[in-house]
């Protein structure tokens, strides 16, 4: 019997991990399924689109375009080892579209929104406000949850846009003012490196993972338990778990992209 | 009117209602008595639906709570939170008005705020306090909010969850005495929840006392201190002694 405890410990650990991925799939289901049937809350919606979107927009850009001049370093000191150091434009705008871009918008937008949404939610729980909210014959899905998950949709993948374009920035300044790179020349080739599919891609990942760090937020922010442990250990496991996802989405999403 | 039939809520090996049986007829006011954490919320909140019993049958003018569609059924109800529940994002007259800004009962703007400065006034509140966010007003002003919400769309059918916890004995009697009038002025029917016992004497008609997850008596608020009654005694006069454990 003591041989089988651990085979026990690790089905119980398994079962619990299916359960709770059941959990989150069906809140994910009624979160997109209230989000397409009336009634409608344009306010929510607007200060979602401003509390996500815009007010991302700084710690967005700072991200990205420290990353784009890091990058840019770091490929010129690689590259200079086999006499690569020309490829400097094309590996800072392929590494921040495809890849880095999407990858730390996503991080930050789960560090600052996914954290956000479930604190924010957790307390109402806490404090009876979601109760208060059904017996106002309010439905939390629609009020709470549908619009923060549509405002994630919609602004993660235009922040991944911005961030990329002011990751190869980033690149940009540092490969011309301390690399020595012709301005016009790192244009074209940043330009004429990138494809369609490079950008979409991008996009795709961004909308991903919006819905993740948004989804994240607001189930873990409902599910949270009592007192002020509750809310800290509803925002602490959403952010984990945001930021898990949204990695193992990436690795998912580029294998289908490199794929086709 | 409302009838509660041997309803049983637990939560994991905590049984916290094993059997309660009320009724509360249409127009009267109830007051649930009980030490903390005897089930007075779970069954307010299981009437309304936001609990499901495990068994038994709650019937609200002799339909199953919640059976139908759920947005009548809740619209024919206000609520008072015991800490206000009061949405912190929203100005006070949005949180007064919230059900008439939106759903069945939407009024144009303009309207929903008149009417939310009109039941502000109702509960002694001025029209400056309006436009301030509930993080502004102090917990007898959030009171009085949270009660200009349950009464903003005139319901039918009034829950005051502890109305007096958090505030100095003033206070609570200013706002036992507006539920009172509330109550008898909108011919509502109210189920409150309390143990503070100046709340009983100034809201009840009929008090409940819930112990053990039963009702152990029942019966009119005048009625009460020549009960009988071994538990209602012994809580009314707070008593350590008797067959209520002090340390549960």
């Amino acid at each position: 019997m003591m041989l089988l405890a651990p085979l026990g410990q690790l089905g119980r650990a398994v079962l619990g991990a299916l359960a709770a991925a059941g959990r989150i799939s069906i809140f994910a289901w009624g979160a997109f399924s209230h989000m397409l049937r009336p009634p409608f809350y344009p306010r929510e919606l607007l200060v979602a689109l401003l509390n996500i979107g815009w007010l991302s927009l700084p710690v967005v850009g700072l991200t990205a375009v420290f990353t784009g001049g890091a990058l840019a370093l770091q490929i010129y000191a690689g590259g200079a080892r086999f006499n690569a150091e020309a490829v400097v434009p094309q590996i800072v705008a392929i590494g921040m579209v495809r890849e880095l871009g999407p990858v730390l918008v996503g991080l930050m937008i789960a560090a600052r929104v996914t954290s956000s949404i479930a604190a924010e939610i957790a307390t109402m729980k806490v404090t009876e406000q979601i109760d208060a909210l059904v017996t106002l014959s309010t439905h939390p899905m629609k009020y709470l949850v549908a619009p923060r998950v549509a405002a994630a949709l919609i602004t993660v993948p235009v922040l991944v846009g911005i961030g990329d374009i002011i990751g190869v920035a980033g690149g940009y300044v540092v490969a011309t003012e301390n690399l020595g790179f012709n301005p016009a020349a790192y244009l074209k080739n940043t330009v004429d490196f990138l494809e369609w599919r490079d950008i979409v891609s991008s996009l795709v990942k961004g909308c991903a993972f919006g819905g993740i760090a948004a989804i994240m937020g607001c189930y873990y922010g409902m599910e949270s338990g009592r007192g002020a442990q509750g809310v800290g250990r509803a925002t602490k496991s959403s952010v984990e778990a945001a930021a898990v996802l949204i990695l193992a989405a990436n690795f998912v999403l580029t294998g289908v992209f490199f794929s086709l | 009117m409302i009838r509660m039939e041997n309803v049983h809520k637990s939560f994991g090996d905590n049984r916290v209602l094993q059997g309660m049986s009320l009724e509360i007829p249409k127009g009267t006011s109830m007051v649930i008595i009980g030490g903390s954490g005897t089930g007075k919320s779970v069954a307010l909140k299981s009437v309304l639906g936001l609990i499901q019993p495990d068994e038994g049958r709650i019937l609200v003018d002799g339909k199953p709570a919640g059976s139908g569609d759920r947005d009548a059924f809740l619209a024919r109800f206000g609520m008072l939170f015991q800490g206000g529940a009061l949405f912190d994002s929203l100005p006070v007259w949005q949180n007064v008005a919230f059900r008439l800004l939106r759903g069945a009962l939407k009024r144009p703007p303009a309207e929903a705020r008149e009417i939310a400065i009109e039941k502000l006034r109702r509960v002694g509140l001025k029209a400056d306090v309006a436009d301030r966010l509930p993080a502004e007003l102090s917990g007898g002003m959030q009171k009085r909010v949270g009660l200009a919400r349950a009464i903003a769309a005139e319901p039918e059918i009034i829950f005051f969850d502890e109305p007096t916890t958090g505030l100095d004995p003033i206070m609570s009697g200013v706002i036992n005495d507006l539920i009172r009038e509330i109550v008898v002025e909108m011919g509502a029917t109210a189920m409150t929840i309390t143990h503070d016992m100046s709340s009983v004497r100034a809201i009840a008609d009929n008090v409940a006392m819930l112990h053990d997850g039963v009702i152990q008596w029942t019966g009119p608020v005048a009625d009460m201190d020549a009960s009988g009654d071994p538990y209602l005694d012994q809580f009314i006069h707070g008593r350590a002694e008797g067959p209520i454990e002090a340390v549960r």
